[in-house]
């Protein structure tokens, strides 16, 4: 237990091992832990980011899927009520082109109804004047009492 | 051993307060010490062989490792060696920032030097107190060597020389930042001009000498007492061995439980020896009032 030169001697080594721990050991360890800290945070910041970006992403979704219904909900009713609108045109051309189609078959029995009328008065007329001949024979000439025999057709 | 029939206990524990001693005896030459007389008979220019192979080797080993981890120190996931490092250094860094307010980029590194370099060197208390002693004794007796003069402390922690030259070294550390913060005159009129101002000035000086002085020699002190004292411990449960098979037992057993309990003396001791250099520097970068 006697002090000597060991001591001037751990003096010197003391130092040296000081020297070459703060010169070699210290700083890169603690820069490595210095650069991991901020690594971690700018992890962190991030990670904060994507998560704003997310639920901001959520609501702009959100929003386009909210237009996109109406949009729809808007094509349908407009659609519905083209088709509506397409019917009831359909109806109104049907009826009116009934209506002429009746018109026009009403015409053509008149028409027909007419010529019919024409023909029997024709006939009528013949055979009236037949038949006037077989009554009166001789009695009448056809050709001096052929106009009272047409209007009285006529009459008919 | 102690129970070995050529050592009286008074011999053994003598034998092992001894430093492995190299010197120039003034009638032997340069030699080795046989005797702890011997030792003291080398006078100052001797050295302790034991002190400084053990310390200088684990204050290798300390930079050897710490080395390569900061060699391969990666801002990513550290591996297995690197993290236990880094949880070193930054109980170190956090002690120094709790404790230290000024800037120099020298306390940190002290401080972690200090800290891992003093538990190691009281780590080798750990190691049963008669074992590397008596490899060496073995070895040493294959050179021709007399293996009850070959001496070997192998806690450089126990040597004085090892702690006052550390608390030395902060000491004078403590001195130069004090003068080179507040001026030679800033640090003269701290130990001169307070308490009691200019008119009590010798008692000032007498003060505030003491307490600079107190620093280096009540760190060293501490440290060696409390190692000193744990080896002691140690040396005297190992005199219970070989007596009876009743006394081995119960040897083993307090060998047992004083080696658990001095986990915790190493471990505070080494911490409470960085702390305070980091303190009494962080004094020595304030101006006083």
């Amino acid at each position: 237990m006697n002090i000597n030169l060991t001591l001037i001697l751990q003096m010197i080594a003391f130092a040296a091992f000081v020297w070459f721990c703060m010169k070699f050991v210290w700083p890169p360890i603690v820069n490595a832990l210095a650069e991991r800290k901020t690594k971690i945070a700018e992890g962190l910041a991030a990670a904060e980011r994507g998560h704003k970006e997310q639920e901001l992403g959520a609501q702009r979704a959100t929003t386009i899927m909210k237009e996109a219904k109406t949009k729809a909900a808007d094509i349908v009713s407009q659609a519905q009520k083209r088709a509506t609108e397409i019917i009831d045109e359909a109806k109104q051309d049907a009826r009116e082109e009934g209506a002429r189609l009746v018109h026009v078959a009403q015409a053509e029995v008149e028409q027909e109804a007419n010529r019919a009328r024409e023909e029997l008065r024709e006939k009528v007329a013949t055979l009236a004047v037949a038949a006037a001949e077989k009554i009166l024979e001789k009695e009448i000439d056809p050709a001096a009492h052929g106009a009272i025999v047409d209007s009285f057709a006529k009459q008919i | 051993m102690a129970s070995s029939e050529t050592l009286t206990s008074q011999e053994y524990i003598k034998h092992h307060l001894t430093n492995l001693t190299f010197g120039n005896h003034p009638e032997h030459g340069l030699t080795f010490a046989t005797t702890t007389e011997e030792a003291a008979e080398m006078g100052f220019w001797a050295f302790h062989v034991d002190t400084m192979f053990f310390s200088i080797l684990l204050g290798g080993l300390f930079l050897w490792l710490f080395k390569k981890v900061a060699d391969k120190a990666t801002a990513g996931e550290p591996g297995g060696a690197q993290n236990f490092v880094e949880w070193i250094v930054d109980f170190v860094e956090d002690n120094v920032r709790g404790s230290f307010s000024g800037k120099n980029p020298l306390v940190a590194p002290l401080a972690l030097t200090i800290f891992v370099w003093v538990f190691l060197m009281n780590l080798m208390d750990l190691i049963p107190v008669d074992l590397v002693p008596y490899l060496f004794q073995k070895v040493a007796s294959l050179f021709g060597a007399d293996p009850h003069h070959v001496f070997l402390k192998i806690v450089p922690t126990t040597d004085p020389n090892a702690t006052f030259g550390m608390s030395l070294t902060v000491f004078f550390l403590v001195v130069y930042y004090s003068i080179k913060m507040k001026g030679v005159g800033g640090f003269v009129g701290e130990l001169t001009l307070q308490p009691f101002g200019k008119w009590g000035l010798p008692a000032n000086l007498m003060l505030e000498g003491i307490n600079l002085l107190s620093k280096p020699v009540s760190l060293a002190l501490r440290l060696f007492g409390n190692l000193y004292a744990g080896e002691m411990i140690f040396i005297l449960i190992a005199l219970m061995y070989g007596h009876s098979i009743v006394m081995s037992i119960s040897g083993g057993m307090l060998q047992l439980g004083w080696a658990i309990f001095h986990i915790l003396v190493i471990t505070l001791q080494a911490f409470i020896f960085m702390v305070l250099t980091i303190v009494y520097l962080d004094m020595a970068h304030q101006r006083h009032h």
